[in-house]
């Protein structure tokens, strides 16, 4: 039966972890995701898994342990944040590129500078193309159950990407909320024993990897990059319906709220979607014909449930966590740009919110939905909720 | 040259010892004719080549010049350079094609 635990965030993701019981967990601390790699160090020196725990002195150097025991065939996971997942980021792009199915929960949390622990999106944002696939979660089961699902859809051997699961830093990671813990037995079978097909420490079948891969084949294997993402988008929707069947709990690409007959969408990614949430039912009793459209998963990004989603509506606004200086912000720019073939497009407008952990209120939410309702929104204008003028 | 539906992914080599498929004279643009007449099997050529290009084999207890083997030959002319009787010319591969 399965149990409702109430914790953090972080204990969620912990728990989710120990019930997949990876083979090896690089343990390297940064707020705000300490939390996570210390309750999974606990479990380690209890015996409760069996895990290797390999405790790193830096990011660059976990992200590197990682790729080492992942390309060895273990089952392999590590946690990061922000400037952490920066030191990361050159081994980053190379575990995508090897190919190894590494699973890695994101405590969403500002890049420096100035120096910032709080939450937004700006780390995760940083790594969107690095070839990991991307999913965001809005609250502590979403944390859990899409750090399961992320195993059992990295391992799928016409996939083998790896896989960052992102939650919000502090909102989520810290604070405390009742979520519901499937039974030890019933993920462990979900996510099935892991068999790679390549090994460094299979002897009699010996391997290379990372040899040089200069303008011969680097292009060939970053087309087979684009081919596994696009595999990943095709089974996804069995991922959902096969933990469906374990849990109860429907997901999908985007989590569609209220929008089946809106005129006016919101689309904003993780937390902040409660809020939105929350608005949205004010405005509904109103008589607004508003409702919100969650991306749970952002890359592969979900261009055609937009697409269907977003056509022949009146307003969308598009709220973004993190900024892309000097061009549009990242998720108004991949919405706006799959809208660019839809028989009947909707007005847009793009909004940067909680930047450095900005405290982002239902009245802020408001202002973004108003400006839709009365038709005030420019494409090209990129406006700004909570910012002092 | 294969395409990316038939590479192993990620780069892996699944097999061992393949150092030796990969031809890395490819981009040569010159390559070295001896002239076996001139060749007093000095040997300065063979140890001067940066790549082993230049092979060599034992004949008795003396080491005699071999074949120069084009696959990893970058054409860089050290072998004709060091070659104390000119024995060794340098010639466009463009003669070859």
């Amino acid at each position: 039966m399965p149990v409702k635990l109430t914790v953090t965030g972080a204990a969620a993701v912990a728990h989710a972890m120990r019930q997949i019981n990876p083979d090896v967990v690089a343990a390297y601390p940064i707020t705000p995701q300490t939390p996570i790699v210390e309750y999974y160090a606990g479990f380690v020196s209890d015996g409760i898994v069996d895990t290797v725990l390999i405790p790193v002195e830096s990011e660059h150097s976990a992200m590197s342990a990682v790729v080492g025991s992942a390309a060895s065939g273990a089952r392999t996971m590590t946690a990061t944040a922000a400037n952490g997942l920066a030191l990361m980021l050159e081994i980053v792009y190379i575990a995508a590129s090897y190919r190894l199915p590494i699973i890695m929960p994101v405590v969403n949390r500002a890049l420096s500078g100035p120096i910032n622990i709080h939450c937004d999106h700006s780390d995760a944002m940083m790594a969107r193309d690095s070839g990991w696939i991307q999913f965001f979660t809005e609250n502590h089961q979403e944390a859990y159950d899409f750090t399961i699902m992320a195993t059992k859809l990295a391992e799928k051997e016409n996939v083998l990407l790896p896989v960052m699961v992102n939650l919000d830093g502090f909102i989520t990671s810290h604070g405390v909320e009742s979520f519901e813990m499937l039974d030890d037995g019933v993920v462990r079978e979900f996510v099935g024993s892991w068999n790679p097909k390549y090994s460094l420490l299979d002897t009699k079948n010996p391997v290379t990897f990372g040899p040089l891969d200069l303008f011969d084949y680097y292009f060939e294997h970053h087309r087979q990059q684009e081919e596994a993402m696009t595999n990943a988008y095709k089974e996804l929707p069995r991922v959902f319906e096969e933990f469906e069947k374990i849990s109860g709990r429907k997901y999908d690409f985007l989590d569609l709220y209220k929008v089946d007959d809106a005129d006016y969408i919101m689309v904003v990614m993780n937390s902040t979607a409660s809020t939105a949430k929350y608005v949205v039912d004010q405005l509904r009793e109103e008589g607004h014909k508003v409702g919100l459209v969650k991306p749970q998963v952002f890359t592969p990004f979900p261009k055609k449930e937009f697409q269907q989603v977003l056509n022949g509506r009146k307003g969308v606004v598009v709220l973004d966590r993190a900024m892309s200086f000097g061009k549009e912000a990242p998720l108004y720019s991949l919405v706006k740009s799959s809208l660019y073939e839809v028989a009947s497009r909707p007005s847009l407008g793009s909004y940067v919110y909680g930047l450095g952990g900005r405290d982002t209120t239902p009245e802020m939410i408001r202002e973004a939905f108003e400006d839709v309702l009365q038709g005030n929104l420019i494409a090209d204008e990129q406006r700004y909720l909570g910012l002092r003028e | 040259m294969k395409g990316w539906k038939d590479i192993p992914i990620g780069g892996v080599i699944d097999k061992p010892a393949t150092a030796r498929e990969y031809k890395t004279g490819e981009w040569r643009i010159q390559r070295p004719i001896i002239n076996r007449e001139k060749c007093t099997n000095c040997m300065q050529c063979w140890l001067y080549c940066p790549d082993m290009a230049i092979g060599g084999r034992l004949d008795g207890k003396k080491m005699k010049l071999g074949e120069v083997n084009l696959d990893y030959c970058k054409g860089c002319g050290v072998c004709a350079a060091v070659c104390p009787v000119n024995a060794i010319e340098m010639k466009p591969e463009s003669e070859f094609i």
